[in-house]
């Protein structure tokens, strides 16, 4: 049985992580790299690097960071963060990234889904959702989460799947930050509508919310930031604590 | 010296990052004489099969491929290009292997593509696959599958058990990613170098 995925998301700003890193026996916490190294002895099964880089030498910052991860890492990584074209996706693909997310553009293209899945294959596109609670449904964000748009969030996975995208990264904007647990029933209504694997990302607090995720949340992965950078729970205790509670995990 | 067939495949550089770790010369070659005389040969992939086994026709790697000699790895749609037909565009592929690629068919438990990682199951080989990696979980992404069958030489299952890994004569395959399964993919990947 494929195994439920444990994902930590790294922060990247100028080829830098920059969420405070608390790790004392890492060299160096800024070094992206170093830092996804570490993840991955501890049993991490997948990694995600989003770039928040705002200048306009971000393309060439993102593809030595892809070519420097692929050389050192040998599990799976997702590289995100402003891609907005062909060109974009085309450069990190020969610099050795296996998965690229793409989040606004897609939504102001969605058309790029389509060029993306067929230029690349359906298993290198995440498209990344963010979205809020307004008004009686899952209204979708834009940049970040600042610019509500008129999409809702179903019937834009569900575009997104019929597009060519291989995986949806669902984060409740609700919920981020909030260390309250997961969307679960927004993740659990989205899993059971789509045929492709969910990322179930925003709220994660407690190793029983990866439990919940998984179980009614019907999530595939699970992504979090701040609980693994600042050590609240680590990776090794987690997979153990689900395995535990007959989550099928990689020890 | 390893070859890695380069052609328009995904993610071969991948690959070649993967010998550099273990400390081995590779080489990206689309070169028919370089590929005929390395010591081991590695045809990677993550693609489309009609428009990958197009480009493989016309620049004779078609040919080249199912006449090697020395030890061949192919990895996810390099081992679905080595059988016979694909149900993917309805291609006719190398035919290394008398088997058909089919594919998955997505239910509420088993998403497709299948992605992540999953077990080797039913390991029946020697050198290539120890059994000591029965249970072992190794990365895969794929939506098309290569049903068990007499060359199948470890299994694992997805709604129902399909062929992890291959081999016949000197042709070896795996659908899972050595390259991306962390050590026990490293462990693989250094199994077949030693061959």
């Amino acid at each position: 049985m494929v195994a439920k995925r444990i994902i930590p998301c790294l922060d990247i700003k100028d080829g830098r992580t920059v969420k405070g890193v608390n790790f004392v026996n890492l060299r160096d916490a800024g070094d992206p790299v170093e830092l996804g190294r570490l993840y991955s002895e501890q049993g991490a099964d997948e990694l995600v690097f989003l770039d928040i880089t705002a200048t306009h030498e971000k393309r060439k910052t993102l593809a030595a960071l892809a070519r420097d991860i692929a050389r050192n890492l040998s599990i799976p990584f997702t590289i995100g963060g402003g891609i907005s074209s062909v060109e974009d996706v085309h450069v990190l693909l020969e610099s050795g990234a296996d998965k690229i997310s793409i989040n606004s553009a897609a939504v102001k293209n969605p058309d790029l889904i389509d060029e993306l899945a067929l230029n690349f294959g359906s298993q290198f596109v995440v498209v990344a959702i963010d979205a809020k609670w307004t008004e009686e449904d899952w209204t979708v964000f834009l940049s970040g989460g600042r610019v509500p748009t008129e999409r809702r969030l179903m019937e834009w996975a569900r575009e997104c799947q019929e597009r060519g995208a291989g995986e949806i990264l669902f984060t409740s904007m609700d919920h981020d930050g909030t260390k309250a647990g997961f969307a679960c029933e927004a993740l659990s209504d989205l899993s059971e509508q789509l045929s492709i694997p969910i990322i179930a990302s925003g709220g994660a607090g407690t190793e029983a919310h990866f439990l919940d995720v998984f179980t009614e949340g019907k999530a595939d992965a699970a992504l979090a930031a701040s609980i693994f950078h600042f050590r609240e729970i680590a990776i090794p205790d987690l997979k153990h604590y689900l395995s535990d509670h007959g989550v099928p995990v990689r020890l | 010296m390893i070859a890695i067939i380069d052609y328009n495949a995904g993610n071969v550089r991948s690959v070649l990052f993967a010998m550099e770790r273990l400390g081995k010369e590779a080489v990206l070659t689309a070169d028919p004489e370089q590929i005929r005389s390395a010591d081991k040969v590695i045809f990677p992939g993550v693609g489309e099969a009609s428009t990958t086994m197009a480009y493989l026709k016309s620049s004779g790697l078609d040919q080249l491929i199912p006449s090697l000699t020395q030890p061949v790895l192919g990895i996810c749609l390099g081992m679905q290009l080595m059988c016979t037909h694909s149900e993917e565009n309805d291609t006719d592929c190398l035919g290394i292997f008398p088997q058909a690629v089919k594919r998955f068919i997505p239910d509420p438990a088993h998403k497709v593509p299948h992605m992540g990682w999953n077990s080797l199951e039913n390991i029946r080989s020697g050198a290539f696959l120890p059994e000591e990696m029965n249970g072992e979980y190794v990365y895969f992404v794929h939506s098309f599958y290569v049903e068990e069958g007499p060359f199948t030489i470890a299994s694992s299952s997805h709604a129902l058990p399909f062929s992890a890994a291959m081999q016949k004569d000197n042709f070896f395959a795996t659908q899972f990613h050595p390259e991306k399964s962390g050590k026990a993919g490293e462990a693989v990947l250094q199994h077949f170098l030693k061959i």
